[in-house]
């Protein structure tokens, strides 16, 4: 990350974060709220809420349209919240910072406006086999219209992509490499700088998902050199409905609009329409201007307590969580990659997710059971679904204590 | 622990670790594939329907243990029931699952599907309990077309 990171000689204050997050406070089924769902989405700090409500309370009107006052401070605002971003992600250029509603419509855009440019019959898109649904499925719609073929990097029993495959995937029909950064089902941190270098080293531009990276490690563009970058606000203690999609202004400047409206506009006749500048081009229709606003304001907070420091806590909690659940008999923990972030992907003996969870939510204890929007990871481990915690900077170590009592309530009640 | 015992009654435990008429039909005349996108749940459903009545029926599948003892429940309710029974019987259950409160005290009417009375304190379960029978319908009507909960 860049110089502004705030130090890392002081460990988070975890008890003073909490009282940020007012919805941490609440109890469920009359147990304080244990919740360990952050990779699904996170929570919202104060100054989060206060950033959304002001917007609406103080500085409300379309942007970029009126002359009036409000209206210019309504723009500032939010080209102000994608400076924010800028920095964050240490883009050389807010041209760069094309504002979505999430990691999935950023996906789409690119697949659709990159795809329309460079892709035709015979090309190949390469992605990972732990993508989420929407680093798939957004490629695979772009090959029905095309006739270009999805490849897969396969990933071994511990969780990890088999890079010794790359160069064999990796051909001259490539046109892109789509990379989830850090994996929502298994954790898995990957390799992203040496496969981003592999894959410039023939020409192929690569998509990072940093859905689940941006809160824990943060991305540095220009460090990874990632052509492309897509996020969700609501993973990173903003609000649901907004999203970034990074792109080299290079790439950008020459993919055709993803939608047609205003405010991507220069010029409209019945004859001919010239599109707006970047980033304009890629944002059809008013934004969710609030939203935008209250994700720099949920940057400036992870930003405020430092990044370093919030990768420190919540590794610490991954390596108690890992410690105190294989304690528990007949758990598995799924993925078990070399480097992992703050997710524990499970199961428990042959009693499915689904009753682990509920028995869990019984206790106060939210996690998510599923096949977490990656079936090609749960197919690929033989499992229908898994149980999952995964931590948050909030979180502390009595709650998973809490999560570990969860489970051995869970085996009481099936007898096992 | 009150709503989560009467959740995971007995019952319902035993009927998911041994499953009953858990194995395919090779003479099934109708068999419908059932998929609670949710959870990823699946289950077949074979049956060998013969003047009007269910002979046998039998499943096979994955998932979680309120809809795998749903499913092994219903196999043992509507074997030798005509298909109109069946399918009236999945009416009055789907009610019981989900219907104002003041009908639990039928519950004794279902035998032993009256277990399933506690789902009705756990919404996002009813998916579960319900997938074997909505897959039955489907197998019954014969459309071909896989059951889903969705």
């Amino acid at each position: 990350m860049n110089s502004t990171v705030a130090p890392t000689e002081t460990a988070l204050d975890v008890a003073a974060v909490r009282r940020d997050f007012p919805l941490l406070a609440r109890e469920a089924h009359g147990h304080p709220l244990v919740y360990l769902d952050s990779a699904n989405t996170t929570q919202k700090p104060e100054a989060v809420l206060r950033a959304s409500d002001r917007f609406y309370r103080e500085q409300n009107a379309n942007i970029h349209r009126s002359t009036y006052r409000l209206s210019e401070e309504a723009t500032a605002a939010y080209e102000g919240a994608r400076e924010t971003v800028r920095r964050f992600v240490n883009a050389r250029s807010t041209r760069e910072i094309v504002f979505t509603r999430g990691t999935t419509e950023s996906i789409n855009l690119l697949a659709t406006s990159f795809g329309q440019a460079f892709v035709k019959a015979g090309d190949e898109i390469l992605i990972t086999g732990m993508e989420h649904h929407s680093g798939i499925v957004p490629w695979q719609l772009l090959c029905e219209r095309t006739g270009a073929k999805l490849r897969v990097i396969p990933i071994d029993d511990r969780g990890d992509l088999i890079m010794d495959d790359l160069g064999r995937l990796l051909t001259e029909r490539t046109k892109l490499v789509g990379v989830v950064h850090v994996s929502n089902a298994l954790g898995t941190i990957n390799p992203v700088k040496a496969l981003i270098g592999y894959a410039h080293g023939k020409g192929v531009p690569v998509l990072l998902d940093g859905a689940q990276s941006i809160p824990h490690l943060g991305v540095d563009v220009q460090a990874l050199d990632c052509d492309f970058l897509a996020f969700s606000g609501h993973k990173v203690y903003g609000p649901t409905g907004i999203g970034v999609l990074y792109g080299k202004e290079s790439w950008l400047s020459k993919m055709p609009p993803y939608q047609g409206g205003g405010d991507m506009i220069a010029s409209v006749s019945f004859e001919k329409t010239t599109y707006a500048e970047l980033p304009a081009k890629f944002e059809a229709g008013t934004g969710n201007l609030a939203g935008a606003v209250a994700l720099g304001a949920a940057l400036d907070y992870v930003t405020g307590l430092g990044l370093p420091r919030i990768a420190a806590h919540e590794k610490d909690l991954l390596s108690y969580a890992t410690g105190r659940l294989s304690e528990i008999p007949g758990l598995r923990i799924i993925g078990t990659a070399r480097e992992k972030a703050s997710v524990v992907s499970f199961v428990l003996g042959d009693i499915h997710p689904h009753d682990v969870g509920t028995i869990l939510d019984q206790e106060g204890v939210c996690i998510r059971t599923g096949h977490h929007c990656a079936q090609p990871v749960m197919t690929r481990y033989d499992l229908p679904a898994t149980a999952r915690a995964s931590f948050g900077l909030y979180n502390t170590r009595e709650e998973v204590d809490a999560l570990v009592a969860g489970l051995r309530k869970v085996l009481e009640v099936f007898g096992a | 622990m009150t709503a989560l015992t009467d959740l995971y009654q007995e019952v319902i435990l035993d009927h998911n670790k041994t499953p009953r008429n858990f194995r395919a039909l090779e003479g099934a005349t109708h068999s419908g594939i059932g998929h609670n996108p949710l959870c990823g749940d699946q289950l077949t459903l074979y049956v060998v329907v013969d003047g009007g009545v269910i002979r046998e029926i039998g499943f096979q599948g994955k998932g979680c243990a309120i809809s795998k003892a749903s499913a092994s429940l219903m196999t043992e309710a509507v074997k030798g029931k005509t298909t109109d029974e069946a399918e009236a019987l999945f009416t009055r259950f789907h009610d019981l699952l989900t219907g104002p409160p003041d009908e639990k005290a039928d519950a004794k009417s279902f035998g032993k599907l009256a277990v399933f009375s506690g789902v009705r304190e756990f919404p996002v379960r009813v998916k579960c309990a319900t997938l074997a029978w909505h897959t039955l319908h489907s197998a019954l009507a014969g459309g071909g077309a896989a059951a889903s909960t969705e």
